[in-house]
């Protein structure tokens, strides 16, 4: 009989099987502001570098900000500040080793994203409230 | 490393529609096949079930098919009652054990695969040598300094109770092949399973190695890329709490520090 050739085994399939849970989202949605987040500081440095260098490049600079698509990413950066900072509360509270109940952790992922939400719109309206 | 696709030869095509059988209480079944001889890549066969005329349980179902219509459909089982962890796979998109994971549960067709990000032996068979191995890495035996006592090793009723909710873990590998941090690092992070047990010796009030232990996993990898993403916890069939467990031991971590 001839010899059979070993075949390389297959790697099973994972994230294209795997069924998305809220708890699964919430951990890499974290990340994503996360790593939003430090983009974002490039922006508040480019603001801030901006004021310090002449009143012409300020002015241009929150020009920029001010249009309807810096509105938008300035929306985004906004929710993402206080949603990853909202998760950074999970997460220390998991650190004191509470929290795990399967219960408890489904209410704090949606909790974390009802907060995230509603104080994106809050602080929006008390700052659009503010100007005028 | 973190890949997101499947590499080219793992990619699944679609497989063989095997013929109804008589009844009226059908139930589509979608299986992961993959045959180490025929050098094609894995396929999803369809097989139908009257559940009229076949146990509860996915596990009743894989058997049914085993034995009436494709006899080389490979699985491990051997309990069938959740106790000693062989039957682990993937049904509907979360690990379970086959035996424990009722069919009416499921909507629609139910899809089983083999534990997920693992090499596969052959259809449902992941290959766990390397889960295996890494258990046997954190020295799951009890390791004391002390002169043996002439009796056994005494714990109060309060020290054993620390290990309910740790010693029922089977070793099924439903939480760690759960975890994407497992997929993506699983080389060198040891998984929920395997942390679970490391923390299962940790708090055993007989051991007198708990320093040396914690120090082995005092790693960037093998203890800390847990990130409570919950899935261990979620997929554990004997309702225990992985990710729990492994919080326990980085407060360990910082409790020897301060």
């Amino acid at each position: 009989m001839a010899e059979t050739k070993p075949t390389a085994r297959p790697l099973s399939p994972h994230l294209q099987i795997y069924r998305p849970m809220l708890t699964m989202m919430m951990s890499i949605i974290h990340r994503l502001t996360g790593v939003a987040l430090a983009l974002g500081m490039v922006l508040l440095v480019w603001w801030l570098s901006a004021a310090a260098m002449s009143d012409d490049y300020f002015n241009l600079v929150q020009e920029l900000f001010g249009s309807w698509f810096g509105k938008l990413v300035m929306l985004g950066f906004s929710w993402a500040l206080i949603h990853h900072a909202l998760g950074g509360l999970r997460h220390l509270i998991w650190d004191t080793g509470r929290g795990f109940e399967l219960k408890t952790v489904e209410l704090m992922a949606r909790a974390n994203l009802a907060g995230s939400f509603s104080l994106t719109i809050l602080l929006w309206i008390v700052g659009y409230g503010a100007r005028t | 490393m973190v890949e997101f696709a499947l590499p080219k030869n793992s990619k699944v095509q679609p497989g063989k529609v095997w013929p109804k059988p008589d009844g009226k209480n059908l139930r589509e079944f979608k299986v992961y096949r993959w045959n180490p001889e025929d050098g094609k890549n894995p396929q999803v066969d369809s097989y139908m079930l009257d559940m009229d005329n076949c146990g509860p349980m996915v596990l009743d179902a894989l058997i049914k098919i085993k034995n009436e219509q494709d006899a080389t459909l490979t699985f491990r089982r051997s309990c069938r009652e959740g106790v000693c962890g062989s039957c682990a796979m993937n049904i509907d998109g979360t690990n379970s054990l086959a035996c424990l994971k009722s069919c009416a549960e499921v909507k629609g067709p139910v899809r089983v695969y083999p534990l997920p990000h693992l090499a596969v032996v052959k259809d449902l068979v992941p290959d766990l040598t390397h889960f295996y191995a890494q258990h046997r890495s954190i020295e799951p035996w009890l390791k004391t300094t002390t002169a043996e006592p002439p009796a056994e090793w005494r714990q109060s009723h309060e020290d054993r109770a620390k290990l309910d909710g740790l010693y029922e873990c089977i070793l099924c590998a439903c939480c760690s092949t759960s975890c994407p941090s497992y997929w993506w690092n699983g080389e060198r992070y040891l998984g929920p399973a395997v942390l679970l047990q490391a923390y299962r010796w940790l708090i055993d009030s007989r051991d007198e190695a708990t320093g040396e232990r914690l120090d082995n996993l005092e790693d960037p990898f093998r203890l800390y890329r847990c990130h409570t993403i919950m899935n261990c916890t979620k997929a554990c069939p004997k309702g225990l709490n992985p990710a729990k467990a492994i919080a326990e031991i980085k407060k360990m971590m910082v409790e020897r520090r301060v």
